[in-house]
Formats: C-alpha cells, sequence, structure tokens
C-alpha cells in the first residue's frame, strides 16, 4: 500500500482513498481542429510507460475530491513528490 | 426545469432565469422515512442490552446543503458567515458548529452544512439572495443519514472499518475525514471523546448498519 500524501487534506492517508488517474503533464492541441491525425492520435491515446521516475495525476476519490499530481519511481514505488494541478515538478523525469 | 416535470405539489421559487429552488422539506403533515426506516431501531431501543461497549442512534432527516465556492470570493465567504451564523472553517479537515447547525470542511473550496430539515429551506433562500459571484448551494438531504457511534469501543469499531488513524494526538475532537468506511464512503467526524458521526449515502446505509452490527458484536451494541 502506498501512504499517500494529500496537498488538499495536509495529510497522509492510505492508497486505498485515492484513484491513479494517468499520465500527468499531457497538453491538449492548442488547435484541435488544425491539427495532424498524429499529433492527435498522440493527444489521445499514446502515453508514456517509463521504468522510472514518473508524473502521474491522482484524485483523492473519498477524501476532498481534489486532483493533484505526484512523482513516483516505478521500480521502487518511492513516491518523489505531490504537488498541485497547475505547478510544475521540482524533481523532473526525462522525456 | 420545466413546467412538466415541476411537481404540483411544490411552489418552486424562481430566483433567476436559470435558478429554480423547491422545498424539499415536506412539513409536519408528511410522515417522512428515513434511509433506515425499514431497522425499526426505535423498537430495536427498547429490546437492546442496557450493557455494551457500542450506542448507535441514527440523527436522522436533517437537511443536509452542500455549499460551494473560492475561499477568495469574498461575497460567498462573508454571506455563507452571515447566513449560517458561523463563519466557514477554512483549516483542513476541521468543522465548525454553532447551535443546531454544524458545518464541516470536505475539501479547499466544498463544505457540508446540516441543519434541522425545517430550516434548509429558508437557509438556501437566503444564501441564494446573498452571495453574488460563483458558488452553488445544493439540498442533499434525500441523498445521505447521519450515523452517530459513541461509547468506550465505538473508536474500535471504527478502526476496523476504515483506514484513517484516528489515534487522539491525531484525530482530536472536531476533526472532519473523508474516507473509505468498510468499502463504502463516509465523511467521519469525531464529535466528542468518545463519539463519532459518519455522514453516510443513503444507498449505503442499509449495508452499513448490517457491516456495523457484525463489527460491533464483540463489544455489545446499544441501538438507541
Amino acid at each position: 500500500m502506498l501512504h499517500i500524501y494529500c496537498p488538499h487534506c495536509g495529510e497522509y492517508r492510505e492508497e486505498e482513498e485515492f484513484h491513479c488517474k494517468g499520465q500527468a503533464h499531457i497538453p491538449r492541441p492548442l488547435d484541435p481542429d488544425n491539427c495532424s491525425d498524429e499529433e492527435w492520435g498522440n493527444y489521445m491515446y499514446f502515453r508514456h510507460n517509463p521504468k522510472g521516475l514518473h508524473h502521474e495525476i491522482w484524485y483523492h476519490s473519498t477524501g476532498c475530491q481534489k486532483f493533484f499530481n505526484i512523482t513516483r519511481d516505478t521500480v521502487t514505488y518511492e513516491i518523489k513528490e505531490v504537488y498541485k494541478m497547475g505547478e510544475q515538478p521540482s524533481v523532473a523525469a526525462k522525456g | 426545469m420545466s413546467e412538466i416535470s415541476a411537481p404540483e405539489k411544490h411552489q418552486v421559487t424562481r430566483l433567476s432565469a436559470n435558478v429554480a429552488v423547491m422545498n424539499q422539506y415536506a412539513g409536519g403533515a408528511v410522515a417522512a422515512q428515513s434511509p433506515l426506516h425499514h431497522a425499526d431501531f426505535a423498537s430495536l431501543a427498547g429490546k437492546s442490552p442496557k450493557v455494551g461497549g457500542v450506542m448507535l442512534r441514527e440523527l436522522k432527516l436533517l437537511g443536509h446543503l452542500t455549499l460551494r465556492g473560492q475561499q477568495n470570493n469574498d461575497s460567498f465567504m462573508a454571506g455563507c458567515a452571515e447566513v449560517l451564523g458561523v463563519a466557514l472553517p477554512i483549516q483542513p479537515l476541521t468543522s465548525v458548529e454553532k447551535g443546531a447547525v454544524s458545518v464541516r470542511w470536505r475539501s479547499p473550496d466544498e463544505w457540508l452544512v446540516v441543519l434541522p430539515a425545517e430550516q434548509a429551506f429558508d437557509v438556501e433562500k437566503a444564501l441564494r439572495a446573498r452571495i453574488q459571484g460563483h458558488y452553488s448551494v445544493v439540498n442533499v438531504s434525500g441523498g445521505q443519514t447521519i450515523l452517530e457511534l459513541s461509547g468506550p469501543n465505538a473508536r474500535d469499531v471504527l478502526k476496523k472499518s476504515c483506514p484513517l488513524d484516528l489515534h487522539p494526538s491525531h484525530f482530536p475532537v472536531g476533526k472532519v475525514a473523508g474516507t473509505v468506511f468498510a468499502k463504502a464512503t463516509a465523511l467521519v467526524r469525531r464529535t466528542g471523546e468518545e463519539r463519532w458521526e459518519l455522514v453516510v449515502r443513503r444507498s449505503f446505509s442499509d449495508y452499513l448498519w448490517a457491516w456495523i452490527q457484525d463489527a460491533s458484536r464483540e463489544y455489545g451494541l446499544i441501538v438507541n
């Protein structure tokens, strides 16, 4: 079980209170009507699957029901950093 | 709300082009039933043992209002404080209580107000009249109910049921936490040294009643 710090509740909670919502920081094409199929396909379907640091969106589903970001090491499961939506990570994954 | 779907029995108050609020309190003439009506706590209370470690009662048929708004909206914060008679708690995981009104922090922009059912409509109308800007008031009274667990073993029942750290040093009186409770969800609030309130969804209330009976069997359950 992960022990996750919720930046909105301000304390650590058990993983079962949260849902992982996948890769974070996916920019939506600024002009969807005029982007290429490849750009749209990459935005919609293609995700990183790194061995190592990964930026993820998590949702405190049974608590404050807020989304936030976690930087997590997919090898050791160690959580490097928790930061709110709209903020940038200080521990950055490659690529 | 279209005229076709608007209930005829109730007066629909139109506050603006986009908002129609309705008094959901049916009044004393109509027999309202809580989600645990079938469990018949009143007659169980007569039969239940006089000694036990856990006391259970339902705080039923109260008014529940979900308030949402930004803390930097002065009209929202001041309006809520004025109408409710108490300021919204902005410290995470806290609650405030004044008279029959209690306010639980749910998230940085959401609060649950619990008050007597007959006051809910007046408070909702007063909030809508007072607050400017982007906010939301929703009467969710029919969607949830409150179970109160108390007694020397109440905390033991909670410890079996949810992953919260319930040690007194970490969960003081007045603290609120939304969590997983027996695989369902509950908003847990500590209201006294040995007293806890769970705000639960009405559709889960029967399941949680069964769960609480089972979880408290070893301590002895007294239904009030």
